[in-house]
Order: structure tokens, then sequence, then C-alpha cells
């Protein structure tokens, strides 16, 4: 008796399945396209509609925004991926804040329990983010650990407004996650959500329970 | 195993119509989602250039599935996940239990997957003292009641809030009585965070899994799916091995009609790309990463040119919402893991046309799950192809329990009807006592009864079309 890779790759090779394969005509994706401005407006007005949060920032304030919006909340601890230069941006603003800044730079089998019960907020930068449906695009790694985004009730995640592509399929080609994908890439469009109950919206069902954009302004043309 | 008594469609659905509440709860939920679907495609020539680009993609990737699915394989295997190939569900079951006692696991927590649904996964590994907890709120809540899908969308879509109230107060623990969504979400949520804390392992099935980079994407709303993928120490995924596509950005027009189709989402809240475990130099995610891969019976349907159209699917949903049989008795109905269209051809290639005689057989042929289905897969032909199948299939055909849905008194009526017709004489007597005596023919004969147990007795004409004719003048013909 063969083994059962062996076994199955001989039934599909057996169907023959051959013939020309059908042409791909992207044009339906190719034709969505907006000029920057128009990309931050589509982006925003998806998230919001379901219920992402937007802190307007120019590319100089953006950590004095954070800060502010920390103190504003009342929350207790922020982690953060200390390792990034938006990292070391933050924590020079976040000194003596009554908001403490807390780095996830250890393994999580370190501080899970704490990480699930006492962490406030995470922050996290994107790499980008989709206009056309509204979305932000994240490659945690090492300096920025994958639960970050995930298990704070809170995520505050920092878009800048020129990386902002037409569509998921355009950013997955300029990105290069086609040629090389990180470990783990994510879009993430809003807070965590569920309709199982009667098909009516909940939010914070196992993730998130907010999702606040902190969105740069560093398009051609604003002052930074 | 299976009796037609056991497997019956029939008397399935005819207790599911009696059901008042649930046909109340089925009907909401889907004019609910077909009018969200409706809103997110406005424009029918973008839809249909959509639509012909995700069937494109899915046909492409069948086209050359073997050498998809070995080059997933070594992507993967390049990537650090390690991937299994199993022809059964019994096979799956054993490679899922061994890499769970390897790791000496005893906690699983589970993001919704219809494949281990296909495998009983949950019952097979409770029954090996492994908790297998469902983590998805739709799948959370069918488990506590020991309950299968009735949607491979929305599992609990057949209860209401009040079923489910009372469910959460008499089974979780400390739990008060509260029939508001947003409380109900948050038991579960507390539960559950508690369980994705403790857990050994995590699964979860895959949406679409790209064959050049080694990727398994996940499309998800709630971020149990990510929980139980990234939290624990162990994932593992399985997929059906019809899942795979070339690139990666072949999946970007497949996610734009998933998510729409489903639920009439222009996005998901998550859309989480694995391609690997935890590198060295990473502070979480699993540090092993695990695929299987199950066959049960998809090589076979694949061997069939019309029927490999089956293993298109993306699994949205769309046909279920759209079909007024599915409206009408719900999920359970079917008694099978894939209810609806998609059910009616799927289970029959998988399970045999002959036991499943009747879901084949428990359609309109109306149209619309086909007209909705975002990669074009032609239900209705499948349908009547798989009819033909269950009766009178060819010596070449590959489709399981082929022949098996023949009965001897259909076939003795449709030898009569046969004889009758190519023999003039014996017709016009024939339709000379059935007008005559039309009144008096029994609606209890077998075969009218099947007509005449839900409808009224047809009762033919009082002359037929030929004596009209002749008596308006006409010659005989």
């Amino acid at each position: 008796m063969s083994d059962p890779r062996s076994a199955i790759l001989a039934r599909l090779r057996a169907a023959g399945s051959e013939g020309a394969l059908p042409a791909l005509d992207t044009a339906v994706l190719e034709r969505r396209r907006w000029t920057p401005a128009e990309r931050v407006q589509r982006l925003r007005q998806g998230m919001e509609a379901i219920h992402a949060e937007f802190l307007e920032a120019r590319p100089g304030d953006w950590p004095a925004v954070v800060r502010a919006f920390c103190e504003r909340e009342g929350l207790r601890t922020l982690l953060y991926g200390p390792a990034t230069e938006a990292g070391r941006r933050l924590a020079e603003a976040m000194a003596g804040s009554a908001t403490t800044l807390r780095p996830y730079d250890a393994p999580v089998e370190t501080f899970k329990a704490e990480l699930f019960q006492s962490v406030d907020a995470g922050f996290t930068t994107t790499v980008g983010g989709v206009a056309e449906t509204g979305g932000l695009l994240l490659a945690p790694g090492p300096q920025e650990p994958r639960l970050l985004s995930l298990v704070p009730p809170l995520h505050l995640a920092l878009l800048r407004a020129s990386t902002i592509h037409d569509t998921l399929w355009s950013a997955v080609r300029a990105l290069g996650w086609g040629q090389a994908p990180p470990p783990n890439a994510l879009m993430i469009s809003g807070p965590s959500k569920t309709a199982d109950i009667e098909q009516t919206l909940a939010y914070g069902v196992h993730g998130p329970k907010r999702l606040v954009v902190v969105l740069v302004d560093d398009l051609p043309g604003t002052p930074a | 195993m299976h009796g037609e008594t056991d497997l019956s469609f029939r008397a399935s659905a005819t207790r599911a119509l009696g059901d008042t509440q649930l046909r109340a709860n089925f009907r909401r939920a889907m004019d609910g989602l077909m009018a969200k679907r409706a809103a997110q495609f406005p424009d029918p020539k973008d839809l249909q250039e959509l639509r012909d680009l995700g069937t494109a993609v899915r046909a492409r990737s069948l086209l050359r599935l073997p050498e998809l699915l070995e080059q997933l394989e070594a992507s993967c295997a390049r990537n650090g996940i390690q991937v299994h190939w199993a022809e059964t569900c019994d096979q799956a079951n054993a490679i899922i239990l061994s890499l769970l006692k390897a790791k000496g696991a005893t906690r699983l927590v589970k993001g919704k997957s219809m494949v281990s649904e296909e495998m009983h996964l949950n019952a097979f590994l409770e029954s090996h003292g492994i908790e297998s907890l469902e983590s998805d709120l739709g799948e959370y809540i069918i488990q506590l009641d020991h309950e299968t899908p009735s949607h491979i969308i929305m599992p609990a879509i057949h209860k209401n809030r009040g079923q489910i109230a009372r469910q959460f107060s008499q089974k979780i623990k400390d739990a008060k009585y509260t029939e508001d969504v947003d409380e109900l979400t948050a038991l579960a949520r507390k539960v559950l965070r508690q369980k994705f804390l403790e857990a050994d392992a995590g699964l979860s099935g895959v949406n679409f899994a790209v064959a050049e980079t080694g990727t398994l994407c996940l499309v998800e709303n709630e971020g149990n799916g990510r929980m139980s993928t990234h939290v624990p120490p162990l994932h593992i995924a399985v997929m059906g091995l019809e899942k795979v596509v070339a690139r990666l950005e072949d999946v970007a027009p497949l996610y734009a009609l998933l998510t729409r189709s489903a639920t009439g989402q222009p996005v998901s809240t998550y859309f989480n790309l694995i391609s690997g475990p935890r590198s060295k130099d990473e502070m979480d995610g699993p540090r092993e990463v695990h695929l299987v891969i199950l066959d049960n019976g998809r090589s076979r349907i694949y061997g069939d040119p019309q029927l490999q159209a089956t293993l298109r699917c993306i699994r949205c949903g769309a046909c279920m919402n759209h079909c007024p049989v599915y409206t009408r008795v719900g999920g359970h109905a079917y008694e099978a893991v894939y209810p609806g269209p998609i059910g009616k051809i799927l289970t029959p290639q998988m399970e045999g046309v002959g036991v499943r005689h009747d879901l084949i057989h428990g359609s309109s042929l109306c149209g619309a799950c086909s007209e909705v289905c975002p990669v074009e897969i032609p239900i209705p032909d499948i349908l009547v192809r798989l009819r033909r199948e269950a009766t009178h299939a060819d010596a070449a055909s590959k489709v399981a329990g082929k022949g098996t849905g023949r009965t001897l008194t259909e076939d003795l009526a449709w030898r009569a009807w046969a004889s009758v017709l190519r023999r003039p004489r014996l017709y016009r007597v024939s339709a000379w006592f059935a007008t005559r005596f039309r009144r008096f023919i029994p609606g209890g004969l077998p075969l009218l009864r099947a007509w005449t147990m839900s409808r009224t007795k047809p009762l033919p004409a009082p002359r037929s079309l030929q004596e009209r004719l002749r008596s308006e003048g006409l010659p005989r013909v």
C-alpha cells in the first residue's frame, strides 16, 4: 500500500486535467485607483463604518498626540515595540506620563498572564493601508510581536497617509509579499466583531474592543 | 451504515417546515444576508468581471492541482511549516492526535474550520481525553448544546437570542440570564480568553493556501482565529486539498468575492497570512506550525471534468443564503456537514449518490445558487448530472455510489411509460381511459403519491389533444 501523499497525487495526476490555463483579466482590480487624498478619505470612511477611530497627527507631533490620547483615556499601561524608530520616538514623548510604557522585548512566555490580564493597550506601526475597503497592513515580527495588535483590549496603530495603497491586490504587489512574505502579515480593518447572535453586530469579542488609528498626514504639501 | 431511512432529507425537511420558530430565525437571517450582499455589488458589470476573475483563478488552480500541492508542500517546508497528507478523515484525525500527544497537549482551542467538522475532530479528540474547544462565537454556542453547524459561515444561525441566553445562563459558570447581545458576547469573551491563555495547541482551517509562498490565509472577524493560531505554542491547520492557489496576488480577488458574498462585508476585520512559525528572534507566535491536507473523496471528484467544478467552491455560503429550500428548512435538515446547494452536490459525491438520493432531488433547480455563486459553479447542472448518475451511470463514471439510487418501482414505471409511448394504439387506449376515468385515478398509487403527498392530484383533461383536434376536423397525425 502506498503512502497517502503518493496515492493522492497519483489519483490527481490520473485525472489528467489538462488544457490551456484561462487568462486572468485583472482590469477590474487595476481600474480601482484614487489620488493620495482620496485614498485617505476612502480608507477612513471604510474603517469608521466598522467602528475604527481616528486621531489626526502630523509627522512632527504624532507622539504627543498618542500621549494626550493615552492620558485622556486613563490608560495605565501601553505595550509597544521599543526597537523601531517609532518606538524610540514614542518612548521619548511618553517620559513622565501617567501611562506606563511597557516594552514587548521578551518572549511572551515570560509574561503571558500579564499580557492577557493587565495590559490596557498595544501600540504598533503599520506598513501601509488599503483605500478601497479600508484596512491597515501590518507585518509583525521581532520588533513588533504578533500579539501586540491582538491581545490588549485597545490597539493604537500608526498609519502614514503616504503608505496607503489603492487595493489589497496592489498593496500585495507593492510590498513584495508575493515574493517574500513575512512569517505573519495582516490586514486589520476595525475592532474585533461578531454577528453570530441573531446577526446583531457586537464589538470586542476576542481581539481588541477598540482600534484607534493615528493617521499621520505626510502627503506632499502638508506642513510638517 | 447509512440506510435511506436514517438519512432522509424528505423526512427531516418536513419536520423542519413545521417548526415556525426555526423558519422565522432563518427567514430573517437570510433576508438580511441577501440584502447586504446585494448592497456590496452595486455595479453588475464590475461584479461579473470580478466573478470571471475569481472563477479563472480557481479554475487555473484546479488545472494545475497536483503541481501546486507539491509546490505548496515545498514552500511550506522552506518556511518551517510541516505538511502532512491524509486520504481519509480517520488518517487526518490520527495525524492531529499524534502531533498533540508528541507535545503532551491536552487543551486545544479551535478557530472555525469546516474540514474539522467533516472529520468530526472534536468528538474524536474528546474520546482520547483532549479538550477540543470551539472559539468562534457561533461554533462555541452550538458546541455548548452538542449541535452541528446549520450554516457554514454562521453556524448558530438557527438559534435566537432567547435560546442563547437560556443556554449561557445554564451552561456557563456564574453567568446571569441576559438577552443583551453585547453582554452575551462579553460572557463568551471572558470564558474564551482564559482558554486561549491556557491552551497547549491551536487548530484552524485555511481559506486559501498559496503554493508559491507557502502562506496560509485566514479570513475572520472575531480574532479567535488569530488567537488560536498565534497564542498557543503549537498551531495545526487543516485544509481540503482543493484550497491551494498559485500566487499570493491571486488571493486578492477571491478575498474580495468571499467577504462580500458571505456576509455582505467589503472587508473582514482580520485577514491573517501565516507563512511560518515563530522565527528565532521573534517574541511570540507558535513554535511549530503543521498543515494537514485532506482528500476525503476530493481526488475522486477531481477525476470528472464536469463535477470538478464542485472543487472551485470558496465556502462563502451565498448559495445557502439565496436558496428557497435552505431558507425554509434550515441547515440541520440536510443531515450533512455542508448544507444548502453546495452541500447537495458535495455531500452525495463524498458519501454516495444512492444514500444521499434525497439531497440531489431536494431542489427545484431554480438556479438562484449558481446566479450568486462567486466562482460560477453550475450547481443545477451538477444536480441534474448526479440525478442521472444515481440511476443510469455509465461504466466509466467515478461518481461515488453510482447507480445505487435506482428503485424497482421507479424502474418499472419508466419502462411501462416507455412501452406505452412507443405503441400508438396502446397510447390511444391508455389516453382514452385516463381521460374518461380521470376523476377515479387513486391519488395513493405508487409514484403518484410522491406528488399527492403535498399537492392536489393533477386532473387529466376530459379529452386528449388528439381527440379534440380530430373533432375539429384535423387529420390524424
